[in-house]
């Protein structure tokens, strides 16, 4: 579960990791608002307004209705004009995102809505680096990852520069020691009051990701101001969705608006699904399958419109929910159905089908293929049932057929 | 022979809530030698089990079952009172990670965790628990183990398995069982197939079954199934290309994901650039692997690659 800035940098505040002042922004009168508080209580007159979405990207990123405006806008012009004059053009830039679309590198080119800004005081930033905490799966440990060069993909650096990313392996028994936060500094070449800050801080942040059990807390830049502070200039977070049922507080993070409402919907009847952009619709068990039947969707030249594991416990209901899912989606033109029981009984996905058939109708052609757990059965309960359904004996075989069958359908 | 599992195994259900019961069951009309259970508020208690024999289990038993399993409070009483040399884990994901953990400090050998959902904090600490432990985890979120004819652990299918000359490690359940299928359709049987989970911090790799499948000596072949996410298949590549005397054929499911989403399975998903499919393929092929274009290529691909050892 992914939250925004302003929300991560909260979460922040709360566990003692500095953050620049900010305040959050709904209406251009609520951005005007907080621009004047933040002038008023920092004396200072440079303020930055950022677009709240789930995407990295934003400073570079466009908004489809203002072209030359990016999702994040430095506001100098209080410098010259006062309060006054940067308070007016928050609001202006307000009104220019808010209900509008910000397009960026990770958002694909629907791009999407910005419903929040959030209002922060300019810094006077002497240095930018790069830190975040994540799960290293070779070691199976959290790792502390640290780079010089903030304000760049970490992606891009691990490519250019390798050598300029430096890791802290973090023992769970102890979490980050001292001299591991220390020698993080010295290698990314703090010293002085620099190094002192800093070292509390990204102790404090690997305890914060542990605690909230963070899948991936990522800090880029962290900022170094003239006057030597070390302070969080952004905020990445998103969370183990296994570990959600301990932290009821951070569900109410949650922002659904950010989500596809097919995922959403899915994930309350304890689906695994994603929409992708072909026609073939997929309802599988398994997620390995499920992925492997995209793929072969792809080998035999269709292409794949969701990604659903129905998982192993699911009852006639969720399969009936899979299948309502699968059918709203538009692009689809056919269905395969691929399901090797094994926790998964045939007969479970058999009458969810015909269920589902019952109540959503079927205008695209179907295939079914099933093996496993009460394979017999569940095929019986499909040939009987007189739902109009092709059935295969193999993925290979099963995913020809639905791709000739949609490709004939289309034409 | 086999590997991990067989008919000296004596195995404790942990955790005999819905899905640990029909498993259990399962496992006994098998043939598997389950000797216990540990289910907290239960202990003293006995379950019992029965019904038809499944014939594709351990041959020539009767017909019919009828098994009486004692529940124990904890792992360590279980194990001093039947001697259980192997768990599996059936325990809720918020309980599971602690399950595991006790079962190490009651010294079983080999612990078996089905369970998926398991915060993956929990498994840091678990992992970190056993180090220094004799304890082998497999899983968590896996299938669980097969020797056909001898022990059946975990929720395979026992009647696509058939017993033979090839060993399976896979991340994915279902997969799994698409090999497995494969390989008794066409007549190549397996040995043991183990499925090591789809979590990203997990107990055993593919390099330590592959290990196992290479000093088994009834193991002429192994099956390898990745899927996208970390580099446990680059991993197991480089060990084959420089350990592995025995024909290797993989498969690795994920080619057509789009990247950053996770794919059903928590580890399943590619991060900045690495995890991807084809960096995966490339490397099992350079180890001298036979790629399965597809998943219903597998058995035929395990044949290729024991043609060209000149093994038939």
């Amino acid at each position: 579960m992914k939250i925004h800035e302003y929300q991560a940098k909260e979460l922040f505040r709360e566990a003692g990791i500095a953050v620049p002042k900010g305040y959050v922004a709904r209406t251009p009168d609520e951005a005007a608002e907080a621009a004047a508080r933040l002038i008023e209580e920092t004396g200072n007159r440079v303020v930055v307004v950022k677009s709240q979405i789930h995407a990295g990207g934003r400073g570079k990123g466009r908004f489809r209705e203002h072209g030359d405006l990016g999702g994040v806008k430095v506001i100098l012009d209080g410098l010259e004009g006062g309060a006054d004059a940067a308070v007016e053009t928050v609001r202006r830039t307000a009104l220019q995102m808010l209900g509008s679309t910000l397009v960026t590198i990770q958002t694909g080119e629907e791009g999407k809505q910005v419903n929040t800004v959030y209002v922060e005081q300019g810094m006077d930033i002497a240095n930018e680096l790069y830190l975040s905490v994540l799960l290293d799966r070779t070691t199976g440990r959290n790792l502390v990852m640290a780079s010089s060069e903030g304000g760049t993909e970490i992606e891009e650096v691990a490519e250019a520069t390798p050598e300029k990313i430096l890791r802290e392996d973090i023992d769970p028994l102890t979490g980050l020691a001292p001299f591991q936060a220390r020698r993080l500094g010295l290698g990314l070449g703090l010293g002085g009051a620099v190094l002192k800050n800093f070292i509390p801080f990204v102790r404090a942040l690997a305890g914060l990701a542990i605690r909230l059990d963070t899948d991936m807390l990522e800090i880029n830049p962290l900022v170094v101001t003239g006057d030597s502070q070390v302070l969080a200039l952004d905020g990445k977070v998103s969370f183990d969705s296994n570990a959600l049922h301990r932290h009821p507080a951070l569900v109410e993070l949650r922002d659904l608006s950010e989500e596809d409402p097919a995922e959403v919907e899915a994930s309350g009847y304890g689906l695994s699904f994603i929409k992708l952009d072909g026609n073939i619709g997929c309802l599988v068990n398994g997620a390995g399958l499920a992925m492997a039947t995209m793929d072969i969707i792809k080998h035999v030249g269709g292409e794949p419109a969701n990604f659903l594991d129905v998982g192993g416990g699911a009852t006639t209901e969720n399969v009936t929910a899979a299948f309502r899912i699968i059918t709203q989606d538009e692009n689809v033109r056919g269905i395969f159905i691929n399901i090797f029981g094994g926790i998964m009984k045939c007969d479970t996905i058999a009458n969810g089908v015909v269920e589902a058939v019952r109540q959503v109708g079927l205008e695209v052609p179907l295939v079914v293929r099933l093996e496993g757990t009460n394979v017999e059965l569940g095929r019986r309960i499909i040939d009987e049932s007189g739902v109009n359904a092709v059935s295969a004996t193999s993925m290979l075989e099963g995913a020809r057929k639905v791709v000739e069958l949609a490709n004939g359908a289309a034409a | 022979m086999s590997i991990l599992a067989d008919l000296n195994t004596r195995l404790i259900t942990q955790g005999l809530g819905g899905a640990g019961r029909f498993h259990t069951d399962r496992a006994i009309a098998y043939g598997t030698n389950v000797v216990g259970a540990v289910h907290p508020g239960r202990g003293g208690q006995v379950e019992r089990f029965e019904g038809e024999t499944d014939q594709s289990g351990v041959p020539g038993r009767p017909d019919t079952y009828q098994v009486d399993v004692p529940i124990f409070e904890t792992v360590a009483e279980a194990v001093a009172a039947t001697g259980a040399n192997a768990s599996v884990v059936y325990v809720p994901p918020p309980f599971a990670a602690d399950a595991i953990m006790e079962a190490a400090d009651a010294g079983v050998p080999l612990v078996i965790t089905i369970t998926e959902g398991i915060p993956i904090q929990d498994m840091v600490i678990a992992k970190r628990y056993l180090e220094g432990r004799s304890t082998r985890l497999i899983g968590p979120n896996c299938p669980g183990i097969t020797t056909p004819n001898q022990c059946k652990i975990g929720i395979m299918p026992g009647y696509i398995h058939s017993a033979g000359r090839v060993g399976v490690v896979s991340r994915s359940g279902t997969l799994t069982y698409e090999a497995v299928h494969q390989l008794t359709q066409n007549g190549l049987g397996q040995t043991t197939a183990v499925g090591i989970g789809g979590d990203p911090v997990n107990g055993t790799n593919f390099v330590d079954v592959l290990k196992l499948f290479n000093d088994d000596p009834a193991t002429e072949g192994v099956i390898l199934i990745g899927e996208i996410g970390g580099s446990a298949e680059e991993d197991a590549a480089a060990w084959i290309a420089a350990n592995m005397t025995k024909p290797v054929a993989a498969f690795i499911a994920g080619t057509t994901a789009p990247p950053g989403k996770r794919m059903g399975h928590a580890g399943a998903i590619i991060e900045g650039g690495s995890g991807g499919a084809d960096d995966k393929i490339r490397a099992l092929e350079k180890a001298g692997a036979v790629i399965a274009a597809t998943p219903s290529d597998m058995g035929s691909a395990m044949l290729e690659a024991m043609k060209r050892k000149g093994i038939s």
